[in-house]
């Protein structure tokens, strides 16, 4: 034998230096960008934040207490907003929870052919898929004229309530929350049908395996049993409903002013933030960013407990 | 011995009381898709009539004027939204290879799996402030289709992320480990066999962020604010559809109020093709 034969030995070519750096920089270069969604959050706050030192400086805490809001005079205060968001946003979920459990449980629970079941969930999860712009048109020339009415006969009727006081200006509370309650029903709808799918057969078996009939089991096991992710979903819903802009903007009339009746024109924060940024300057600029930083807490603190709940309820099961 | 009747007695309280359950909760299933339908339908009706070629082709009228178009919209969406998908989609893509195929849980990727979720929960006028903060205000752009853009791909990168993570994850393990046992490198593991797996679903995942972003008002009304002309280049105010139907379905006049439905119908269009098609893709799976 004159060849050399096929060495065992003989050692595997080493990884050149170009390649070990490749494949230590691809794995740093995604790391980055991982780390960047992290600074753009930051950099969201901060940056929010800084623009609205001005009007910090100026009108300290006082601004959530404070309900003038005078670009004239330059004096802002955002009591109304705070308060308009709130009232807004909790009304949509009073309207929508009942209306999101009850479709939840008709689309987790065997009422209907599977196939069927799947071609309605699509359909609850469409509506959350509709531009809220298009919603906020919608609820112009439909909601509005269809609620007038109603506010005519609340007010006619029951007046003395505080919350029905005025008769209806046409675009005001009552109408924006009802299109907001229609915008957030597929998040409570989803999250409320997820978490009741979610549980073990076995809990279901063993109730109706004791005598229970279907909805004494839906009520005394599933629902509790489900309790946490439910409330997460309606915590995810809230936090959604407050910084919901268009629809709310175009139903709620911008009225920056306090009022018990529901059926007067309001405002919240992201509307207003909507309609004054693009004309603002100097103070009032300062004035939104503050707002804004107001918004951007108070559902930072709704969505951080909705993480929570949900969460735990992952590791339960 | 007498027989137990297990039969369910029809007069049974307990019988009566989950039928008329069944009907209640029966009941809020509808009263939650009739709203679906009354919204396409009202659109579909009022948009129709305005649909001709005109209104791809012609800028809106003036004031009180008939007829025109939204074809400056259309191309001032088509541009704002590409700006925005060339900046999420390598950050989100990227970020989610991070998540899925390096990090292997650890601190770091919960930290920044936290901070998507936190990020997807802002609400989309606060992304409007962010880009009017640093791009409109500060002179860097002014109002302009670049800032439009930036704004839009903030509230893209979530979703980009989320959907990438996922996809990748639902690669199966093995044919990470063939990859690897005839020597290559992880970074080429990653993008020649693992991403190229998961394309469909990271297109999908994609494509159902453009839809998003192309229905989003909020963030567009002070940065890439309105234009009544063709669009002029990147760092000048450019229409969207979307900022359109926001100006045009207050005003008074009859012809601009048909365009803000015209212009509903096409957004709602482009919506549900984007879903059902996404829907019907992701059905199958390459592996």
């Amino acid at each position: 034998m004159t060849t050399a034969p096929y060495s065992r030995t003989k050692p595997l070519a080493s990884r050149s230096d170009i390649e070990k750096n490749l494949e230590k920089g691809f794995k740093y270069l995604t790391l980055a960008f991982a780390v960047s969604i992290g600074l753009i959050l930051l950099a969201i706050a901060v940056l929010i934040f800084l623009q609205s030192v001005p009007a910090i400086k100026a009108f300290g805490l006082g601004f959530i207490a404070n309900n003038t809001w005078n670009p004239v005079t330059s004096q802002y205060g955002a009591l109304a907003v705070i308060v308009g968001t709130l009232i807004n946003s909790g009304l949509a979920l009073l309207l929508a929870i009942p209306l999101g459990i009850g479709t939840a449980l008709f689309l987790s629970e065997d009422f209907i052919p599977t196939k069927i079941r799947t071609v309605l969930t699509f359909m609850v999860e469409l509506l959350a898929a509709i531009p809220s712009v298009v919603y906020g048109l919608w609820g112009i020339f439909v909601i509005i004229p269809l609620i007038k009415p109603v506010g005519m006969w609340l007010n006619e009727y029951f007046g003395w309530i505080p919350l029905f006081s005025t008769p209806p200006a046409g675009p005001g509370m009552l109408p924006a929350s009802i299109v907001l309650a229609i915008m957030i029903l597929p998040i409570i709808t989803a999250i409320a049908r997820d978490s009741l799918a979610s549980l073990p057969p076995e809990l279901r078996q063993a109730s109706l395996g004791l005598g229970a009939t279907r909805w004494e089991t839906i009520f005394r096991v599933l629902i509790p049993a489900a309790f946490s992710g439910i409330v997460g979903g309606i915590m995810l819903a809230l936090g959604r409903a407050m910084g919901e802009t268009m629809a709310v903007t175009m139903i709620i009339g911008n009225s920056n002013r306090l009022s018990w009746s529901l059926l007067n024109p309001a405002n919240t924060i992201a509307s207003l933030l909507a309609n004054q940024f693009a004309e603002a300057s100097g103070m009032q600029v300062s004035a939104l960013m503050y707002a804004g930083f107001v918004l951007i807490i108070l559902t930072f603190v709704v969505n951080i407990l909705a993480e929570l709940i949900v969460n735990k309820v992952k590791a339960k099961y | 011995m007498t027989a137990v009747n297990l039969q369910k007695k029809k007069s049974n309280l307990r019988t009566i009381f989950g039928y008329s359950m069944t009907a209640v909760s029966g009941a809020c299933l509808l009263a939650t898709i009739i709203p679906l339908f009354a919204v396409l339908i009202f659109v579909a009706i009022q948009g129709f009539r305005s649909i001709n070629l005109n209104l791809f082709l012609k800028l809106p009228p003036a004031p009180g004027l008939a007829g025109g178009g939204v074809g400056n919209a259309i191309i001032g969406t088509f541009i704002v939204v590409a700006i925005a998908t060339v900046i999420a989609v390598p950050i989100g893509v990227l970020s989610a290879v991070y998540l899925s195929e390096f990090s292997g849980d650890n601190q770091v990727a919960r930290a920044v799996r936290f901070a998507t979720n936190l990020l997807s929960g802002i609400p989309s006028i606060i992304a409007g402030v962010f880009a009017y903060g640093a791009l409109v205000s500060s002179g860097l752009f002014g109002f302009s289709a670049i800032a439009g853009g930036v704004a839009l791909a903030v509230l893209m990168l979530p979703t980009i992320i989320r959907t990438t993570d996922e996809a990748l994850q639902i690669v199966p393990q093995d044919i990470r480990w063939a990859a690897l046992g005839v020597g290559a490198y992880k970074y080429q593991t990653v993008l020649f066999v693992v991403l190229p797996a998961a394309l469909s679903s990271i297109i999908t995942g994609v494509t159902l962020a453009i839809a998003r972003a192309a229905g989003e008002t909020a963030p567009l009304i002070f940065t890439a604010l309105y234009s009544n002309f063709w669009p002029r280049g990147l760092k000048e105010p450019i229409a969207t559809l979307a900022v359109l139907v926001y100006n045009f379905a207050s005003v008074p006049y009859k012809s601009q109020q048909e365009l803000a439905w015209a212009a509903s119908l096409l957004l709602v269009f482009l919506v549900l093709i984007t879903n059902i098609t996404a829907r019907f893709f992701t059905r199958k799976k390459a592996y």
